[in-house]
This record gives C-alpha cells, structure tokens and sequence, in this order.
C-alpha cells in the first residue's frame, strides 16, 4: 500500500517543474504549453489521492472536468501560438517584447 | 443516493444563466445566416439577451437565499445584485466598442458570442456554492476572454497580449486548482458550506489548510492583478482591442469579487488570521506600485492599466478588514470602480476611429476646444478614479478605509492615503492636458448617438452617486448581511 504522502510529494515535484518550466523558459513557448498542462497533471494527482484516503468520489469526478477544461485550454493556447506565429515568424518567447513601459 | 427529483423549484433560481445559455446558442446560429453588412442585427440579438437576462436576474432579486442543484449553486441576495450589475456593464461595454469594432471589422457574431459566454461564465462565479461550479465559471470566462483579445488575429500586439493572457492566467488556474485540492485534502468536501463547517471542526488538518490558503490567494492576486502578480496586466489593456479591454477591465472585476467572497470569506471564513494578513500585504504593494509605476505611463491606457492595479489593491484592502462592513465596502467599491472604468475607456472608445486609436496622453491635448461636454464627462470620471470629491470615487476610497482602520490595518490606511496623494498627480495631468493645453492634432467624437447618450448618462451616474451614495451603499450591505 503506498502512503498518501507519496502521492503529494509526486504532485509537488511535478507542480515545482511546470512551474520552472514557465518562468524559467527563455526559448520555446510550446514547452510552455507543456508546462501549463503538467500542472494541471500535478493538480490531478492530488485530487485523485485525496479522493482515494477520503473514499469520496467528487474529488475523481473533478479530475474529469479538469482534463475536460484542459483540453479546451491548450485548443484556445495552440490557436493563439498559430496566429503568433503568423505574425511574428517565430515562437521564441524572447520575442514577445514589443509591449512594455 | 436517493433518486433526483427534478421540479421546476429546483432549476428556478438559474433561471437566468439558463436564458443566457440559451441565448447564446441562438445568436451562434443565427449569426451564421446574417451578411456581413447586416452585423448590426447580431449586435442588438446580442444586446437584447443580456438586457433580457439582466430583467430575469432583476426578478430574482429581494428573493430569499437558495441553494440547489445539490449544493452545486446559489441564488443568494449578493448573487441577485452583482449578476445584474456584470450584465449591465457587459452590455454597455458593448455598445461603447460597436464603432471601433465595426471600423476595423471585429464586430461578428464571434465577438459577441465569446463576451455573452464570458458573461454566463461571470454568472456562474457568482452564484457558485462548490468548488467545481467555481472552477467551470472562472474557466469559461477565462478562455473566453483570451480568445476575444486573440479575435484581432492580423495585429502582432494583440496576439501577443493574447499569448501573455493566456500563459499567466493558465498559471493562475493552476495555482488556484492546487490550492484547493490542498483544501479537498484538509476538509475532505468540495462543497463550500462543508468546507467551512469543517475547518471549523476538530477534523480538518490545519497543516495542509493553510498550504492550500496560500496557494488559493496567490490565484486569485493573479486574477486580480495584484502586485507581484500583475505582469500581465499593462501588457493586455495595452495590446488587446480597446473593447475587448473595457470588457476585461469591467464586468469580470464584479465576478472577481464574488469569487473571493465565496472563496476566502464564506469556504475559508474559519483561518481568516491567516489570509487577512497576506491580503494586507497584496494590497499595500499593489498601491504603492500601481500609483508609482503609472505616473511614468505615456500611453493612456497603460496608465488606466496601472490605476487598475492600485484600484485592485483598495479592493483587497476592503476585503482584507474580514468584517461584514469591510466586504460591504469592497462591493460598493467594485460596483463603482466598474462605473468609472466603463466612463474613462468608454471616452477613448469615443475619441477613435478607423486607424486612429485615441489611447495615447497626447490625443486628450486641448479636448476642451474640442467638446466642452465630454472634456467635463472626462473630467469628472479622472476625479472620481483619483479619489476627489464630489465624485464618488472619494466616498468609495473612504468607506474601503473606514473599515480597514477598524480591523486594526491602521498602517495601511496612512500608506494608502499618502499614495493616492501621490497618483493624484497623473490624473490631474491628464485634466491638465485637456484643459489648459492646445490641441494637437484632430479630434473627433464618434458620431454613434446611443453611446454618447449612455456615456454622459455614465458620468452624471458618477456624479450623482458620489452626492447621494446611501441607497447603493445600504444595498451592499444588506446584500452582504443577508448573504454571509
């Protein structure tokens, strides 16, 4: 039987490496993307766990409507790169500077 | 599980997001079969659906709280009052941005199908008594507003608006959903009255309670906009539409509220030492840099981006104070803040015209010669934004901080007040520019009848609100009184 703890600890490592994957990322804003959706993946871990030690259905039933929601989401964020890409030949997150102040 | 019985008392009080729903099905389809010239027919469907929902909104109000679809939704007298409030500021953000949409061929059905679906998704928000409705609400209002900015698909700086939107509100999200599944783990229940009821009892770890509290406010700073997570927002008022920002910029702020009542007072009701505090700090920091950072703006609507920021901070402030006066005040002070800002980009929206975008400084120079009215309509929302009386910005600015100096925040007060001294200064520039200087170059006032009677009709609100503020004020609190 593996402790809940475990569990955690996994949705923890993997909520800390989307979240450098985002901040820390200078190059690609695909591996961005990725990023977003290993947190949404972290953030199922969690529920699923916490479901399993409560014996309560809801949290699994939420993972659903978030894979759901994610799915949307990287359709609305892959949409928005393709027109990005259209008008600035490029995916390279240092290119995104044309507005500041 | 016994087995559902479904009667009409139990769909009644989503009687309105139903008919939204319903409308917006309507327009999509019916919009397919309207010409390219005839837009202006999807454009009043559109209208017709919020005005219609926002009368079957007003029905609900005065009704006495109700809570269904097991547990999952709430019609209670706060929900009454803010839904009627998000479609009224949806549907004026309409009508102020149909000129320039239709300059530059932006007013279609998908425009005005994403701002009715960001709408249901406000709705949502706001009557949400579970996590999960809390969750879908925020989300449909999020991908629709990052499709809306991203709708200008030929101009790179909306798209890159879009992108940024899009990367740092998924975060937000993110962060959000960790938080409260740290919250399902402590309290074991996704039900926000459960949740509470629980964090009150034995049961419930403290441990991870407060680890979720810290991750559930970092999402909702980021929605907000409040310092140090307010990156995105000069980058999207600045790039994206000017309609598509009034839209960002007013209505969501009201479901924004809602959700962090839901959220921090009613779920989370039970730790609020803990959450008080980092929202203290949120808003100190937002105040001092929203004000600070704004004065260096050229660009106005990057400065009214900023003066978002500094706003956001008095709302947390509001918030921050955890007693039934200072949320009362929080919600007089949004419903308010989303007045002036509809007045202050309602007149950009004004001012622009095919390939003209009316959104530097300099394009108010010498507004006064121009038009003696709307240089005072200016006027009188830039005082109300600064916090001067008459207007009612002041009497909102003074009820926020009422009620932080009596939760004991009296640092915050005098801190606040000293930065809205000195934010005082770029809106007095920006009357300064329209009063005493020469214009620059040409202005002129879109010719649309409908919006410039609906944005005078917007600053004498201003006005008035700000000489006889006593019926909004006493309808926020009872509506926070009988929803807490």
């Amino acid at each position: 039987m593996i402790p809940l703890s475990w569990y955690l600890v996994l949705g923890a490592l993997l909520f800390a490496i989307a979240v450098t994957g985002i901040f820390l990322n200078r190059k690609n804003l695909i591996v961005i993307l990725m990023a977003v959706e290993l947190m949404l993946l972290a953030v199922n871990t969690n529920f699923v766990a916490f479901a399993h030690y409560w014996g309560d259905p809801a949290g699994q039933v939420f993972v659903f409507f978030i894979l759901t929601v994610a799915a949307a989401e990287s359709a609305i964020g892959l949409a928005i790169l393709v027109t990005l890409f259209r008008n600035l030949r490029s995916i390279r997150v240092d290119d995104l500077d044309s507005l500041k102040g | 599980m016994n087995t559902a019985t479904f009667s009409l008392a139990t769909v009644a009080p989503a009687i309105p997001e139903i008919a939204l729903l319903a409308c917006v099905s309507a327009l999509l389809l019916v919009d397919l079969f309207v010409p390219d010239r005839e837009k202006h027919l999807s454009f009043w469907l559109a209208i017709a659906s919020l005005a219609g929902t926002a009368v079957l909104a007003g029905a609900t109000v005065g009704n006495a709280t109700a809570v269904t679809f097991h547990g999952m939704f709430v019609s209670d007298p706060m929900s009454q009052v803010l839904k009627v409030a998000a479609l009224g500021a949806s549907a004026v953000t309409l009508v102020y941005g149909r000129l320039y949409l239709e300059a530059r061929s932006l007013l279609r059905g998908e425009f005005l199908s994403l701002a009715l679906f960001a709408t249901l998704g406000m709705m949502v928000m706001i009557s949400a008594h579970h996590f999960l409705t809390l969750y879908l609400g925020l989300e449909l209002l999020a991908l629709s507003l990052y499709a809306m900015v991203a709708l200008q698909r030929d101009s790179a700086r909306a798209t890159e608006a879009a992108m940024k939107y899009f990367v740092l509100g998924a975060l937000a999200s993110g962060m959000l959903l960790y938080g409260l599944s740290m919250l399902y783990g402590a309290t074991g229940s996704l039900d926000i009255a459960r949740v509470a009821a629980s964090l009150g009892g034995a049961g419930a770890s403290q441990t991870l309670a407060v680890f979720g509290v810290v991750f559930v406010v970092a999402g909702i700073a980021f929605k907000l906009g409040a310092v140090p997570f307010h990156m995105w927002i000069p980058d999207v008022y600045h790039g994206a539409a000017t309609p598509a920002t009034l839209f960002i910029g007013a209505a969501p702020k009201i479901a924004a509220f809602a959700f962090v009542i839901r959220l921090l007072a009613q779920a989370l009701g039970g730790l609020d030492h803990d959450w008080q505090a980092m929202l203290a700090l949120l808003a100190a920091a937002s105040i001092g840099l929203g004000n600070l950072v704004a004065i260096a703006q050229t660009n106005l609507k990057r400065m009214l981006a900023y003066s978002t920021i500094s706003h956001m901070g008095f709302l947390l402030m509001g918030l921050a104070a955890g007693t039934t006066n200072g949320y009362a005040s929080a919600m007089f002070y949004v419903l308010t803040y989303v007045l002036m800002t509809l007045g202050a980009f309602g007149m950009i929206l004004l001012l622009s015209r095919a390939g003209f975008e009316a959104e530097e400084l300099e394009d108010f120079r010498g507004l006064n010669r121009k038009s003696r009215w709307y240089a005072f309509v200016m006027l009188v929302v830039v005082f109300s934004l600064a916090g001067i009386p008459p207007a009612v910005g002041f009497l909102a600015k003074l009820a926020v901080l009422q009620a932080a100096f009596e939760a004991g925040f009296g640092w915050l007060v005098v801190f606040a007040v000293l930065m809205s001294v000195v934010g005082a200064f770029y809106y007095l520039r920006l009357v300064k520019l329209m009063y005493m200087d020469e214009p620059a170059g040409e202005i002129t006032i879109a010719p649309r009848a409908d919006a410039r009677v609906l944005l005078s009709a917007n600053a004498l609100a201003v006005l008035a609100l700000g000489i006889v503020p006593a019926p909004l004020m006493d309808l926020c609190a009872r509506a926070i009184t009988a929803s807490l």
